[in-house]
């Protein structure tokens, strides 16, 4: 086999894995581990037919029913007809490639980057592509997870390969220990306010640090998730105990003596000490305090103990062009304490955060409570709503006035008719605070699910270090 | 795909920074089928009002921007989402180059894959050819081969990925390129089972 004698990172250990073949030009045809298709895999499904293909590895194939899920009624013949049409036509086109699916009403259905791990599609150091740009969310595991354009997906579907030129290497590590209420959602936004919207476009991120390590798979999830919004490809963290244990007996697992040693290359896979990245960005865990978006992207975060910017001390034009208009969007006050912001509904939900463990921390804010606006909270599966159901968390959520529905991508981006009245302001667990993109003249704030459960009981961005006394 | 070589061609300004994919097709556009065409949906919401009347101010409402094909935009244009359709609703809108100081990966490497070319500038040049087509010039010409930008007068250069540009330039489709590794696929299937034999085989019961 073919040694480099450059030390590599995990990323470069992976990709190697996986190079088939490269161009003199830098590009370099990868196998593809893992794919995953959704309603909007149409286009590449499209493509296919036009061509007379058919799918080269339906078995490397899942296809998964989320981005139009209805959430409140599961029967397909009572919803709007152009919507049942893209659920349906997802089944068929699986259906006649032999592929996998997760349909609708099959009780382990749910948002596409929640159920590949809980289905254990994704393993580490698989590649791993799916026509979402989330995909990175699954770098979690020590993966190369990234998303890609209907082209390509067409030509996944049609080879299970994809060139690529390698992208540039990035690691950053959290250090310290995250304080209390601190989650890996404030983690991403604290970086991606740093770096900003754009700041990691061409890298990979390899993230590193103590408060990494200390994450559980929900919260690394969480962060790999976020990658792309600060610009990256991808995300990925090595895998450890913690990767290990998370896929032990599930359903697509190796079994046996195969897990055994598939744990034992997994453990081993790691870069060398001595590995150079490009760029190196260096953040303290223990000084982020919980993040809120105010603006128009993931970038305009700021801790909650904090105001609106003002444009006018802005040297930079183009910044203060930018910030203008996010305020004039989101019909705020410059300089107006971040905690004045009202809102009008809550969501709990998304790839971001809607696993077990985000659904616990909002529950563990709202249980006793009452919330003071309407909100939404959609499992990331259906799995994650039975096990949620199992602990009592939907009465809590319930109690508390707001709405228990089924899995989907829901009011992330409302393809499924959840969506945020024009004007209104939304605090949401989701990942993108883009104009428009809960619904058209929708206001987004982004932040954790415990801090989205604390502005529901107050009306009003909150920091919810206030309302934690004695909770978890 | 069509080859891009040079583009002689009216330009139009979109003054604002991340114009991301959401922006350019809203996602409730996004059930059709590509041969419907996307371009009557390009940037719906900043276009057109809740009426779907034209916003007067918007730049590309301006009837002197009708047929451009240049889109000069602010930094971190086509972030967000990886819906190829913010791609097809460019194009089909008329456009065949984005010249902005920073892409979304997947929307630059969809665009590609489109024969659209995103023309990476400085964030000083961006503004200088924004504030020339603003206020002087309505035209541009781009030559991929050089890597240039040329309008009144002044020669701006621009950056793209050598591979994205050898295929634009080609007008390269990956799948006629791919065929020819076939063999080198199948090998690499049968090696990677030895290897890594979990990724390739997926126990059956789902
Ligand atoms: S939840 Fe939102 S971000 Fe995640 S896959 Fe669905 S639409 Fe995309």
């Amino acid at each position: 086999m073919l040694r480099e004698h450059r030390p590599q990172t995990l990323f470069d250990r992976i990709w190697q894995n996986h190079v088939i073949a490269s161009q003199s030009d830098g590009q370099q045809l990868l196998f593809i581990d893992r794919h995953l298709v959704h309603e909007g895999s149409f286009h590449g499904f499209n493509k296919l037919k036009d061509k007379n293909a058919r799918v080269s590895r339906p078995d490397l194939t899942f296809g998964i029913v989320d981005h139009y899920a209805p959430t409140r009624i599961r029967d397909i013949s009572k919803i709007d007809a152009a919507i049942a049409g893209m659920i349906t036509q997802l089944e068929e086109n699986c259906l006649a490639n032999d592929v996998r699916i997760f349909g609708l009403n099959d009780p382990r259905q749910g948002i596409v980057h929640v159920v590949g791990p809980e289905q254990a599609i994704t393993l580490p150091g698989a590649t791993i592509v799916c026509g979402d740009s989330h995909t990175s969310t699954h770098g979690a595991f020590g993966a190369i997870a990234f998303g890609i354009g209907a082209s390509e997906v067409a030509h996944v579907l049609m080879t299970q390969t994809l060139w690529q030129k390698k992208p540039k290497s990035m690691r950053v590590r959290f250090d310290g220990k995250l304080g209390p209420g601190i989650t890996a959602k404030d983690m991403a936004l604290a970086m991606i306010a740093a770096i900003g919207a754009d700041g990691a476009q061409g890298h990979a991120i390899e993230y590193t640090g103590s408060a990494v390590e200390g994450l559980s798979m929900e919260g690394r999830l969480t962060l790999c998730n976020l990658s792309i919004e600060s610009g990256a490809r991808c995300g990925l963290i090595a895998p450890d105990m913690t990767t290990v244990n998370f896929l032990r007996h599930r359903p697509l697992a190796p079994k046996g003596d195969l897990f055994e040693r598939a744990a034992e290359a997994w453990l081993s896979l790691r870069g060398d000490g001595d590995a150079a990245f490009e760029r190196e960005l260096v953040i303290d865990g223990s000084e982020i305090a919980p993040v809120v978006t105010w603006g128009i992207s993931p970038e305009d975060a700021l801790p909650i103990t904090s105001a609106v910017p003002l444009p006018d001390d802005m040297t930079d034009e183009s910044r203060a062009a930018h910030t203008r208009e996010a305020i004039d969007y989101m019909g705020l006050r410059p300089g107006m304490p971040l905690t004045e912001i009202p809102v009008d509904r809550v969501f709990i939900g998304s790839c971001t955060n809607s696993r077990i463990e985000d659904l616990r921390a909002a529950a563990a804010v709202l249980s006793g409570r009452k919330s003071a606006v309407p909100g939404l909270v959609s499992p990331g599966s259906s799995l994650v709503k039975q096990q949620a159901e199992q602990e009592g968390l939907d009465r809590i959520f319930v109690d508390a006035g707001l709405e228990w529905v089924d899995s989907g991508c829901s009011m992330c981006v409302g393809m499924n008719g959840d969506l945020v009245p024009p004007g209104e302001r939304c605090a949401s667990t989701t990942n993108r605070n883009f104009k428009g993109r809960q619904g058209p003249k929708s206001r987004t704030h982004l932040m954790s699910p415990a801090m989205v459960a604390a502005a529901a009981v107050t009306g009003h961005l909150t920091d919810v270090r206030d309302l934690m006394g004695g909770r978890s | 795909m069509r080859p891009f070589k040079t583009l002689d061609a009216k330009a139009a300004p979109l003054p604002f920074a991340s114009v991301d994919t959401d922006q350019l097709i809203p996602a409730r556009f996004m059930k059709r089928s590509r041969s419907e065409g996307y371009g009557q949906y390009l940037l719906y919401d900043m276009r057109l009002d809740g009426e779907g009347n034209p916003i007067q101010d918007f730049p590309l409402n301006n009837p002197a921007r009708a047929g451009a094909e240049i889109l000069v935009g602010r930094r971190n244009f086509g972030a967000g989402s990886s819906r190829e359709a913010a791609v097809y609703a460019l194009v089909d809108y008329g456009f065949r180059c984005v010249i902005a100081p920073s892409f979304g990966d997947i929307f630059a490497s969809n665009s590609v894959n489109n024969g659209l070319l995103p023309a990476q500038v400085t964030e000083e040049d961006a503004e200088t050819i924004l504030s020339l087509i603003e206020n002087s010039q309505d035209r541009a010409f781009v030559d991929l081969d050089t890597c240039e930008i040329r309008l009144a007068n002044q020669v701006f250069r621009f950056e793209i990925e050598p591979v994205w540009r050898t295929k634009l330039l080609n007008g390269w489709d990956d799948l006629d390129l791919t065929a020819s590794y076939a063999d080198d696929i199948a090998r690499y299937m049968v090696s990677d089972k030895e290897r890594h034999p979990w990724l390739q085989e997926i126990p059956a019961s789902i």
